[in-house]
């Protein structure tokens, strides 16, 4: 028989919340129903399998707090009580935490009480745990959630308007915000992704342990971090080398991943052009995880010549008798690239690697004029799954999450097609005006 | 460049696609300048998800390019169903100190069929192409 868990989920990126916990239980195959879930508020409270099930499912989240054991909810303490003592698994949960060891703690969503929490904790009594209180090391933790309604904008609750109570199954990786935190990494750049957003990439695109993962634009590899970070095999790559070699033997990638402790899990960032693929065609990559580039802090470009009649003979070109091309310090040319372009390869690329099931999630950006489109690459083998937007003042990003699904599949298509309407970078640097 | 990345690597021109001889890279053993990490760690499921992703001839040849000539001829068989044996987990050690411990710093690599020379600096691999060959 099925159990009942609350969630308590943070109330920020609600665009995103959804898509992390759907893939975090897709990813744990476990059957949730998403049907009492609401955006706006951080409780939902859902049926499981089993205690286990409840911590697969959101020991990776980012945006959530913790899953609780369900015991009750009231509007105050007395109904709350009285919710408790009348569930129908209130006499087994009683009995089978008799002699555990346990601590009470209280969580408060805006707002905090000046309550005596001593007295809330003792009006628990009729539970009747015989176990030893243990603030250190409990073997069960029982907690009083409170929701409070904010008095003003900046003035916070003071009396709870909502109450759960539960025994503590699961933290989430909520730590590994701090831990991925941008200001306490070594080598970081303009282009580097924040943590908490990285990390919930890495979770609706569900990189999973013992996979591998490529993002192929990786500049100062934010998006390679979380991949190492949930287990995966990590490989980068970028056509700029300044960006892959970072600012020095202390500063740079691995030096990343060392500080994290992650180090047999990063493989190698290669100095590469992504259409000049390298990467042996067997490979299977399980999962491609990127931030392209959008012209904005650096261009677009690719291997090739601008103007390719300046080029002709200079193959020939010998220095000290080597080939000028041939040389350790040869630095080849690129010419511009469009964006259509480029993610029509991302697309193709990601059709023709990626397992079936495997994801390909990428960030877009769009400004957010109302009267141009944004029109989101598509293609035949790959359904677009998830499409969540983080809004700016005067620009937007998303995150595309698509499901390579394989040419059985026959989805709508728009590669080849011109979809951008509007240069970004020339709308980003007249500040969308 | 991790040993094991050169298991991924194939030439980046795409003409030498339509040859089988655009992987594994010949590496340049007198060149190569390898050097050990063994701070990381070994695990052992870590290195299991490796062995199925592995071309094992590809790891003969590019050992055999750097003077290693000691790997048994044919993918080992690891017995995931239970528990690895003795004998699995020394072939994983030693896999672990070749592939994850062992990179190149300095070295080059070279594609069978074009024969394009690629370089490795200061533990990367540059895969970038002339005009000529983009
Ligand atoms: C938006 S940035 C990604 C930043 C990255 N997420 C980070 O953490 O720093 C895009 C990157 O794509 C790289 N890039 C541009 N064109 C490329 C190409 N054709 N192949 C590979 N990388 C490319 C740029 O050098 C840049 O570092």
């Amino acid at each position: 028989m099925k159990k009942k868990y609350l969630v308590y989920m943070v109330q920020v990126h609600s665009n995103f919340r959804r898509a992390e916990l759907e893939s975090l239980a897709d990813l744990y195959q476990l059957e949730i129903d998403f049907s009492s879930y609401r955006d706006d508020s951080p409780f939902f409270v859902v049926e499981l399998e089993d205690d286990k099930a409840a911590s697969d499912w959101i020991k990776r989240s980012i945006l959530s707090r913790a899953i609780y054991e369900y015991w009750g909810e009231g509007d105050n303490l007395h109904e709350l009580h009285e919710s408790i003592r009348g569930q129908p698994f209130y006499e087994k949960y009683k009995s089978d935490n008799r002699t555990k060891t346990f601590k009470f703690e209280f969580e408060s969503y805006r707002g905090s009480s000046k309550a005596n929490r001593v007295k809330q904790i003792e009006s628990f009594s009729y539970v009747e745990f015989q176990g030893k209180i243990d603030m250190k090391r409990p073997q069960e933790i029982f907690t009083v959630i409170e929701e409070y309604e904010p008095i003003s904008d900046n003035l916070p609750g003071t009396v709870p308007i909502k109450l759960f109570f539960g025994r503590l199954i699961q933290c989430s990786d909520r730590a590994a915000v701090e831990k991925y935190d941008l200001k306490k990494r070594p080598y970081k750049g303009t282009t580097s992704f924040e943590a908490e957003l990285s990390l919930v990439s890495a979770n609706i695109a569900q990189v999973k342990p013992g996979s591998i993962m490529y993002d192929p634009f990786s500049g100062t590899g934010s998006f390679l971090c979380s991949g190492g970070h949930y287990g995966a095999l990590v490989i980068g790559s970028d056509i700029d080398g300044r960006m892959i070699r970072g600012k020095g033997a202390q500063h740079n990638i691995s030096t990343n991943f060392e500080m994290y402790g992650d180090s047999a899990r990063f493989l190698n960032v290669l100095t590469m052009d992504f259409t000049h693929n390298a990467l042996r065609r067997t490979l299977v990559i399980d999962t491609i995880l990127c931030d392209p580039p959008y012209g904005i802090r650096e261009g677009i470009k690719v291997l090739g010549a601008k103007n390719p009649e300046r080029f002709i003979g200079k193959e020939n070109v010998e220095i000290d008798g080597t080939k000028a091309f041939a040389r350790r310090d040869y630095i080849p040319t690129k010419k511009p690239y469009s964006l259509d372009a480029l993610l029509d390869d991302l697309l193709q690329y990601a059709s023709e690697r990626l397992p079936v099931g495997g994801r390909l999630a990428f960030w877009m950006p769009t400004a957010n004029d109302e009267n141009i489109e944004t029109i989101v690459p598509l293609h035949s083998n790959l359904e677009l799954r998830y499409n969540c937007v983080q809004e700016f003042n005067k620009w937007s990003r998303r995150l595309l999450v698509y499901i390579n699904r394989g040419s059985e599949y026959s989805g709508n298509e728009n590669i080849g097609q011109k979809r951008s309407q509007a240069n970004f970078r020339d709308r980003y640097f007249s500040h969308f005006n | 460049m991790k040993i094991l990345t050169t298991n991924f690597l194939k030439c980046a021109v795409k003409a030498c696609d339509k040859s089988n001889d655009n992987f594994p890279l010949r590496y340049s053993g007198s060149e190569c300048e390898l050097v050990q990490d063994p701070s990381i760690e070994f695990n052992e499921e870590f290195m299991t998800n490796i062995m199925d992703r592995i071309d094992w001839d590809a790891v003969l040849s590019v050992a055999g390019d750097l003077g290693n000539t000691n790997l048994p001829s044919t993918k080992p068989l690891l017995n995931t169903a239970e528990q690895l044996s003795e004998d699995d987990l020394a072939v994983l050690r030693d896999l672990h100190v070749l592939l994850v411990q062992t990179s190149i710093k300095e070295g080059t690599m070279t594609c069978r069929n074009c024969g394009h020379v690629y370089y490795i600096k200061n533990s990367i691999p540059n895969l970038l192409l002339p005009p000529h060959l983009a």
